[in-house]
């Protein structure tokens, strides 16, 4: 016992020299624990919560698990009734069904006998929980409503958008790196120079554009205002600016075209980079709320944000579904963070890109 | 390429798809290239990004001006009238400038004032808390990649999600009042009253972004080379100097660039805080990005030209910023060279 409490306790580094608990060290795991709950209870609870029934989702206090009350036929009504444990004025305990509440009275009767009818209180009453997933929370949005639509879309505008994002970046950023030609600096300098403007702060006048374009209400207004990103063409040129010219030469003596030698030389040798930016556009395209809202108008084609958005903003909210399609919209999103969470902090921490 | 062994039949299919692809592209391109040479060329692999850009980034950027200069609610640039500095004055119509209240557009000011106190408290608590995260995981502890994914983790959720994650749990019967109550104290309406909904959105805003600062501060204090804390520990150095007189000046570089980026995005806060409160209750919540919004594009009494001028004022500030951003790395860069 006392080796296992050694074993747990064991510490490395200046601070672990055999001496006892600093106070940093107490601090740093009361930080990591607490950090660790903070940061993903909200999303756990809320992926708990979304296999809830809405009866279940209204109840207060909420319970950690999703339960429904257990039901029963009875002889001579039509639909099931709720099971309660309850407690009878003679000390004995019961399990009744419920026929129908009035106040704080419940009639309530033997599922064997329901003639037999028996007022209970219902402070003396405990309903009969079982675990139950509700997982209707999340096929009738998709039958009922049109949220296999808002999938759909997100997924087009993500995959488009990701796709002409790292052809017209990388191309972009082929001419960048590997030619010499007059007012290259210029062209440097006004894509940096506008790494910095917001979409906020152009949503005006860019409205106006894509509206005089006839992209207005349609997915394509969605996805080609974000695909010319300045950070992608700045990454790309970057790392392509490793890639050793000798090889383009070499290329060339054998009478490759300048396509050639950016689809079959180029491109392959930037792969790291370019992946970077295909998980960074995805997240991106992804998580777009404030563009689409603009553009959109038509329910039709929402995305998954939009519309969200919109549902959970309606006067009587169903959080039933509006929970379980939250977290549809987060699955993409965890399955980054999963498998590619190493390469996006190592993108982060050395671009500082978002 | 390496993983080619790696590669099933269907994406050897693929692969062959696109080289023929390619392939058909190519034709033309040869000729072109004849006709234009090399430098040509470039010319016309810029040429894709640079017209997008121009369409969606240039041309907005500068007739943003233009419209900030016009009046009427029509969306076309042709159907409006110039007006002048008429929207700016409109802005700036004022009878007490300490006063929102007085002004005549008062729904920027409150805005404004929102959004300034938004970034104050946002930014300073973040960074003390990326900061702390930063050191914590910068130190010897079991299992670093893993507690750096945790704090990373909300960084990449979509802003509607984390709205809605949030306005689930602070709801009036969500599960903080249902832990209140467990510990005794009042339930309270978070979102529905205007400090604790103001206090809301910067916590949510906080949770949001914490990791993505926490990893480029983690980055500068790795780049510290170790050799100075060996000799401070030499030396017999106490921690709390050891923080003051090497830590905090080695990392104070990193510290101004994460300083001055999160004040560039705490002052476009609009996602989240929208969906997490819609603005309200009343204007409480309500900040710039989606006065903006409102006055452009949603309200009935739309006017482009005040979002415009709004949004100008917005950039004005963004502007200054990334000024200092620049001066800052630049800076940076120059100590890296040393």
């Amino acid at each position: 016992m006392s080796r296992a409490v050694e074993f747990v306790t064991r510490r490395r580094g200046a601070s672990g020299t055999g001496k006892g608990w600093h106070w940093t060290d107490v601090f740093t795991w009361v930080w990591l624990i607490g950090g660790l709950f903070i940061m993903f209870a909200p999303a756990a609870w809320l992926t708990l919560s979304s296999f809830k029934t809405s009866a279940a989702l209204s109840e207060f206090p909420p319970t950690l698990l999703p339960y429904v009350t257990e039901t029963v036929k009875v002889a001579g009504s039509g639909k099931p009734l709720p099971l309660y444990d309850v407690t009878l004025p003679d000390g004995k305990t019961a399990r009744l069904v419920e026929l129908r509440r009035i106040g704080v009275i419940a009639q309530m009767a033997d599922p064997a006998k329901p003639e037999v009818v028996i007022k209970v209180n219902i402070k003396d009453r405990k309903p009969v929980q079982k675990l139950h997933f509700e997982t209707s929370n999340y096929t009738e949005p998709f039958v009922h409503f049109d949220f296999l639509r808002y999938l759909w879309n997100s997924v087009f505008v993500t995959v488009t958008a990701t796709l002409i994002t790292l052809l017209v970046n990388s191309m972009a950023a082929f001419a960048l790196s590997k030619y010499q030609f007059r007012g290259q600096n210029a062209v440097l300098i006004v894509i940096v120079g506008t790494l910095m403007v917001p979409l906020a702060v152009i949503m005006v006048p860019l409205y106006s554009v894509v509206s005089s374009l006839g992209l207005l209400d349609t997915l394509w207004g969605v996805i080609l205002p974000t695909v010319a990103t300045p950070t992608g063409v700045f990454l790309l040129r970057q790392y392509m600016l490793t890639i050793p010219d000798e090889l383009i030469d070499a290329a060339r003596m054998d009478k490759a075209s300048e396509w050639q030698i950016y689809w079959r030389i180029v491109l392959p040798l930037s792969a790291p980079a370019l992946a970077v930016l295909a998980i960074f556009s995805v997240v991106w395209r992804w998580n777009d709320f404030l563009w689409p809202l603009i553009v959109l108008s038509r329910s039709s084609l929402y995305t998954l944000q939009v519309g969200l958005n919109v549902y959970s903003g309606q006067l009587n909210v169903q959080w039933h579904f509006i929970l379980a399609m939250t977290v549809v919209t987060m699955i993409p999103v965890v399955l980054v963070f999963v498998f590619l969470q190493r390469f996006i902090a190592r993108g982060i921490a050395t671009s500082g890109l978002k | 390429m390496k993983a080619n062994g790696l590669l099933s039949a269907s994406q050897t299919a693929l692969m062959a798809v696109v080289a023929r692809v390619m392939g058909i592209i190519d034709v033309p391109l040869r000729y072109l290239q004849r006709k234009t040479g090399q430098s040509g060329m470039a010319a016309f692999f810029l040429a894709p990004n640079m017209a997008i850009f121009a369409v969606f980034v240039l041309v907005p950027f500068v007739i943003n001006f233009v419209y900030s200069l016009t009046g009427g609610s029509a969306i076309f640039l042709s159907d409006r009238s110039f007006v002048g500095a008429q929207q700016y004055s409109e802005i700036f119509a004022c009878g007490n400038y300490l006063d929102p209240n007085s002004c005549k557009q008062d729904v920027f000011w409150i805005a404004a004032g929102n959004t300034a106190a938004f970034v104050v408290l946002q930014v300073s608590l973040m960074i003390v808390a990326a900061l702390i995260t930063a050191l914590i995981l910068n130190r010897e502890i079991i299992g670093r990649s893993f507690w750096r994914a945790v704090f990373f983790f909300p960084v990449l959720l979509s802003p509607v999600v984390t709205g809605l994650i949030w306005r689930w749990i602070f709801q009036r019967q969500g599960v903080l009042n249902a832990v209140m109550q467990g510990l005794g104290l009042e339930p309270h309406d978070w979102l529905t009253e205007r400090n604790s909904a103001f206090f809301a959105s910067i916590g949510v805003s906080i949770w949001a972004h914490v990791g993505f600062y926490t990893l480029i501060l983690l980055a500068g204090l790795q780049a510290i080379p170790k050799d100075l804390y060996e000799a401070a520990q030499m030396d017999g150095t106490s921690r709390q100097r050891v923080f003051w007189r090497i830590t905090l000046p080695l990392l104070m570089p990193n510290l101004i660039v994460v300083l001055v980026l999160a004040l560039i995005k705490a002052v476009q806060i609009f996602d989240e805080a929208f969906v997490l409160t819609h603005g309200g209750p009343g204007t409480s919540t309500m900040y710039l990005v989606q006065y903006i919004y409102e006055t452009g594009f949603a309200s009935e009494l739309r006017n482009p030209g005040l979002a415009a001028a709004a949004s100008i004022l917005m950039g004005a500030v963004l502007v200054v910023l990334t000024l200092a951003q620049m001066a800052a790395s630049r800076k940076n860069e120059k100590k890296g060279a040393r």
